[in-house]
């Protein structure tokens, strides 16, 4: 027996480019599914569409792994405030409803005092001003001035059960949200009743509106109708149909 | 590891665009059919699913080239010199291609796009939590231009894939070592 190989390297060469060809075949068919890929946008029943929303719940816990209470939103001078900032809704400007008559702010769920709010009497507890960022899903940013109630201000006068998962809220125009409790706490959360130094007009969330510089802009919720605190995650306008739940920034 | 990690690129380009599309800052969209997603919270999902196929990957790649001496040994780059004379023997077509061997243009080449990934990453994260990273958004010069930083991070992707993918065309049997390892073109 000598010491050479069974084979020489020139006798498989011609298997060894067989290989390589069939290969470079698969690559260019996982190429070619990412075309079937394109139509999968969370709207199907696809498995592919299953795997993306549980990577949408993954994301939220890690979103919420990362949140800190103690970390604040930059705040910005007067003069960084955007000027003709934007509308934006679910809906056009042209569509935005007014204050309902008789108007209270309702609340339900894990409280203790279910006692609706009139609007004067929000404005009798104690105030915060913002100026901050409001960064939309969608990418832009604007700067305004905010103020209004701290949510944890509020929610300890009506006796929330700070221990509760979420807060929920729904508005007067159709639209609902939902953020987690710990957001919820954070000390710029707030009830905003005024924008810009002025008492909130209805395109601007009029009485009242969530203002939270720490999670993505669709959470502000405009027109507030009714707060809740509740264990069950009430999902959300956009958030069922696949915006991220947690959307902290 | 090289195909995941250019998978995953493609998977947070293609995605990438379906945000875009939501709110060009450009004067342009890209067509519905070239997304991942096709809207904009499916092209978030995406987004952030390919990010850990990335993330994970990108680590991955990085530890093995700074460990085994890849990055020190192959993709350093070589002096301004060196880098002239490739430049001018690629441009007249008489730059010698030899396997396992990087010359001074791709060292330039796969050097940037590193860095360049690593760029689109780091302002990936600093727009994704501009709160809770706000240092990095701070390091970025704050969330508008870190925004605009990732986009044009994206450009340069697309411009290295189109060189890159030119140059493997016009040198096919670098493709085949990519997909079956052969020793290093012992005897031919």
């Amino acid at each position: 027996m000598s010491d050479d190989p069974a084979v020489s390297r020139a006798e498989i060469a011609p298997e060894l480019a067989r290989l390589a060809r069939r290969g470079l075949l698969r690559r260019g068919l996982t190429l070619g599914s990412l075309g079937l890929l394109t139509g999968c946008d969370l709207s199907t029943h696809s498995g592919i569409d299953a795997a993306l929303w549980a990577m949408l719940r993954f994301n939220d816990r890690v979103q919420e792994a990362l949140f800190s209470k103690r970390r604040l939103a930059e705040t910005y001078p007067a003069s960084a405030i955007t000027k003709s900032f934007r509308f934006n809704a679910y809906y056009a400007v042209w569509q935005v409803r007014p204050v309902p008559d008789n108007w209270r702010l309702a609340v339900a769920g894990r409280v203790a005092d279910r006692t609706p709010w009139p609007l004067a009497r929000l404005r009798a507890l104690p105030q915060q001003s913002q100026i901050t960022r409001h960064i939309c899903i969608e990418g832009w940013s604007q700067i305004g001035q905010w103020s209004g109630v701290p949510l944890h201000v509020f929610l300890r006068h009506i006796g929330a059960d700070l221990r509760a998962r979420y807060v929920a809220f729904t508005c007067f125009d159709g639209y609902f949200t939902s953020i987690d409790m710990a957001s919820a706490l954070q000390p710029q959360t707030i009830l905003a009743l005024d924008f810009n130094w002025q008492p909130l007009t209805p395109e601007w969330g009029a009485p009242v509106r969530l203002r939270i510089p720490v999670k993505l802009g669709f959470k502000s919720a405009k027109n507030l109708q009714s707060i809740e605190v509740t264990n069950h995650n009430p999902g959300g306008y956009w958030e069922n149909q696949g915006y991220n739940w947690f959307s902290g920034v | 590891m090289h195909w995941v990690g250019a998978s995953a690129i493609i998977c947070m380009i293609l995605s990438g665009w379906a945000i875009y599309n939501a709110a060009p800052s450009l004067p342009f969209a890209f067509p519905r059919w070239m997304t991942l997603g096709g809207w904009l919270g499916a092209g978030i999902a995406w987004h952030i699913s390919a990010m850990w196929v990335l993330f994970v990957d990108g680590l991955a790649y990085l530890a093995y080239g700074l460990l085994s001496g890849h990055f020190r040994r192959d993709l350093r780059p070589t002096g301004p010199r060196a880098l002239l004379h490739d430049i001018g023997a690629a441009l007249t077509f008489r730059l010698d291609h030899q396997l396992g061997h990087y010359n001074a243009v791709q060292r330039l080449l796969y050097t940037g796009v590193i860095v360049v990934i690593c760029l689109a990453v780091l302002t990936g994260l600093s727009i994704w939590k501009p709160v809770q990273l706000g240092w990095l958004t701070g390091v970025f010069g704050g969330f508008p231009v870190a925004r605009a930083i990732h986009l044009t991070m994206m450009f340069c992707i697309v411009g290295f894939l189109a060189l890159h993918l030119t140059l493997v065309a016009l040198f096919p049997r670098t493709l085949v070592s990519m997909i079956a390892p052969l020793e290093a073109e012992e005897g031919s």
